[in-house]
């Protein structure tokens, strides 16, 4: 039976067990003849995300002639006119992102409004002395901060450039979604149907879920989720440097009760991205603008979570280190000092892990945080979501050259098994992290301290960070 | 039900190239086409290397290139088209495709996968038909044929390819891709394939009917053709996929073009008139 024949394969292609025919479609007006517009592609989520996805697609030269369907909730926003004040929603940016934005044509958009490179990047632990610094040896850049509001006036443009082939359908959820059977056996239609809160409907011959963590393509396609809420919230908001500088490095340093950050946006302003617990976070949020500056600057340069003891075998072991390798380690930079926050510029949000045992099924597929959702702390989120997009994008053009059928598992497959592997590990290593600086207790600061030491002081081990 | 039997049509003069006894193993798995991990899976996955060798000699051979459809404007007959595998990836490149098949069960499954894709469908026509039916109505019409998987089970190969000639533009392409007669293709391609593993359904192949590319090649030039390219092909069955081999022990592809009215590069002899003749008269009472 072909039910075997899919077991023999080690991978089941039908339609997630129970599979649900939703009933009859309520639809009084239209002729059971008429079919609901067929598209090749519909991307689920207008963020950053799905919009780069869609636009990726639609910039494609095998897609020329293909029809995409971006979904989006919310309205249409109008980005031309860039308010002087800076978001307080930022991303760090990665050289291999910046990459797939330029390939259709968005980075130049970034560069010509606003962006703050950086070249180090500074990571050190409240409870030590140690830290790790980051820098490429030439003279790269090894990030970018750019806010989101940014990106996403880059990617409209962009998505306006290709609206013959890509439409975006603003103020738009998805309600339900009816799974195909699979191909062979069934005489009704074999798209997936999309159902929308107006009562439209659409085909398609690929979903693709970029609708974030809570995704509802992931929960409807009855996708597993590993997923844990961390006991943390990230405090954003908006600085103002006591001085100018030159700002060209990314700071974090890991306090018992989370990593606080420092991202650059320009010589005289900083972003904020403090993950504590809620109740700090609420703290955070309420108290006055000049205390909350206070426990910015105490948090970057107060010694109390020292203790002799650590910092005594910190520097034995540093010594240590000094004669095996002289050139170990690198000069230590002071972080800068914060004099003033933005008015209304700080926010909060709760964190968690999140991380999908599949991502791809029978005509569906997952990217960015509908797929996995990481920690702030390794600055990685969005880069991920981009690295699933370059990767599903080039296996959709070779699919789509090869005349194939575009929601196949065949490629979709070598997406996920690509993605999975190289995101696993980033994933469950930023976790670990952030379990490992969660405390302040000796062995396990001694412990960090020492690896941190030494990853500092081993090149090859950097350069794979 | 996969069972019901239908009267296929008598094809038994000695000059069709159609096997009634061939026609009757694929009438069984006449729904089984579509279902990429059941017993057509080989099929599926030989498009990953058939259709880019298609596609990438037509390209070559072409000076204007559609975006987004590279075929656009080639008229393709995909001979032996059984549930249109390889006619679909052709129509989503941009080609007008005739899948002709004489199974009319298979006909019947092409049609019905291609109709839920209104581009397909309008792009692709499928005909129940043998090569020689519709020699007549349909004399230098194609710019390309592709005949998959098929010359290992017609019943006269030269007729074919004769049909194939006269079917086809002048300097038009011919695709073929078939399995060797070797004693490695009996014990890998028969034994191991169909008795042990299963990759293709028991009974499919045989043996004797097989093709060496000498002899192919061989059929071709003294058929108006001049061969250009023919490379060997492998199947991997532990990960189901195809790729591309020195040797054409097994199986392997052929790409042969049809001379043009002056005939270019003379190492072939220009069918006679006779013979064109002869060929047309013979498909007129054929069936």
């Amino acid at each position: 039976s072909s039910a075997d024949m899919a077991a023999v394969r080690g991978r089941a292609l039908l339609a997630p067990l129970g599979a649900r025919l939703r009933p009859q479609p309520r639809a009084p007006l239209r002729s059971a003849a008429s079919a609901p517009p067929l598209y090749d592609v519909v991307v689920s989520g207008g963020g950053m995300v799905g919009s780069a996805m869609a636009a990726a697609l639609g910039h494609d030269i095998h897609f020329h002639d293909k029809k995409i369907a971006l979904l989006e909730a919310g309205p249409r926003k109008e980005y031309d006119h860039m308010p002087d004040s800076y978001s307080n929603r930022v991303s760090s940016i990665s050289p291999g992102s910046a990459t797939l934005l330029s390939s259709f044509g968005a980075w130049d958009h970034v560069c010509s409004l606003r962006l703050k490179p950086f070249r180090r990047m500074q990571v050190w632990d409240a409870c030590s002395e140690a830290l790790i610094i980051f820098e490429k040896d030439d003279l790269d850049d090894m990030g970018y901060i750019v806010e989101n509001d940014v990106i996403m006036s880059a990617l409209t443009k962009q998505l306006d450039a290709v609206a013959d082939r890509v439409e975006v359908f603003y103020g738009s959820r998805a309600v339900g979604y009816t799974w195909p059977l699979p191909s062979h056996s069934c005489d009704t239609s074999p798209w997936v149907q999309i159902e929308l809160a107006d009562g439209r409907r659409l085909q398609t011959k690929l979903l693709i879920g970029a609708d974030g963590h809570n995704s509802v393509v992931r929960k409807e396609a009855e996708i597993k989720n590993i997923e844990h809420q961390y006991d943390q919230s990230a405090v954003v908001a908006t600085l103002h440097l006591s001085e100018a500088t030159d700002n060209n490095v990314a700071w974090q340093r890991f306090l018992p009760t989370g990593p606080i950050a420092l991202l650059p946006l320009s010589d005289t302003a900083s972003s904020l991205v403090w993950s504590t617990s809620h109740q700090h976070a609420s703290e955070l949020l309420s108290m006055d603008e000049e205390s909350f500056v206070d426990s910015i600057n105490s948090a970057f340069w107060s010694n109390i979570n020292h203790s002799d003891f650590i910092d005594s075998a910190g520097a034995m072991f540093r010594s240590a280190l000094s004669l095996l390798k002289p050139s170990g380690t690198a000069v230590r930079q002071l972080p800068p000092s914060v004099a003033k926050v933005d008015p209304d510029s700080r926010a909060m949000f709760p964190l968690g892990m999140g991380h999908a045992t599949e991502y791809v099924q029978h005509r569906v597929a997952l990217i960015g945080d509908a797929a996995h959702r990481v920690h702030p702390l390794a600055g990685q989120g969005v880069n991920l979501g981009f690295g699933d997009i370059a990767c599903l994008a080039h296996h959709l053009s070779a699919a789509a050259f090869n005349g194939s059928d575009l929601g196949s598992l065949k490629h979709l497959l070598k997406f996920e098994t690509e993605r999975q592997r190289h995101n696993v590990s980033l994933i469950a290593a930023t976790d670990v992290l952030k379990r490992l600086y969660s405390t302040s207790l000796a062995p396990l600061v001694l412990l960090r301290t020492w690896g941190l030491q030494v990853t500092n002081a081993l090149p090859p081990v950097k350069v794979r960070i | 039900s996969l069972f019901r039997l239908t009267v296929a049509r008598p094809f038994s003069t000695s000059h069709s190239s159609v096997d009634s006894k061939e026609m009757k193993k694929f009438q069984l798995l006449a729904h089984k086409w579509w279902d990429e991990e059941g017993e057509y899976s080989a099929l599926h996955s030989m498009n990953d290397i058939r259709v880019p060798f298609i596609r990438d000699t037509l390209l070559s051979m072409s000076s204007n290139y559609h975006l987004g459809n590279p075929l656009s404007g080639v008229k393709i007959l995909d001979v032996g088209c059984g549930g249109g595998l390889l006619s679909e990836p052709l129509g989503r490149l941009g080609a007008s495709v005739t899948g002709i098949d004489p199974l009319e069960d298979n006909i019947r499954t092409a049609d019905q996968h291609k109709s839920f894709d209104p581009v397909l469908a309008s792009r692709i026509q499928y005909k129940s038909s043998s090569l020689e039916e519709i020699v007549e109505d349909s004399m230098e019409t194609f710019d390309v044929i592709v005949a998959s998987e098929v010359v290992e089970h017609v019943a006269d190969l030269e007729t074919f390819i004769r049909c194939c000639s006269q079917v086809l533009k002048p300097e038009g392409s011919l695709f073929i891709t078939t399995i060797n007669k070797t004693q490695l293709s009996y014990i890998l391609g028969i034994v191991v394939a169909e008795k042990i593993m299963g990759i293709v359904p028991e009974g499919t192949h045989e043996w004797e009917k097989f093709v060496p590319p000498e002899e192919l090649e061989h059929l071709l030039e003294s058929n108006g053709f001049s061969v250009k390219t023919v490379n060997g092909m492998l199947y991997n069955p532990l990960s189901g996929s195809w790729s591309w081999m020195e040797s054409t022990s097994l199986n392997y592809a052929v790409h042969a073009v049809k001379l043009g009215a002056q005939g270019q590069s003379g190492t072939t002899d220009a069918p006679s008139e006779m013979d064109i003749q002869q060929c047309s008269a013979t498909a007129g009472t054929a069936g």
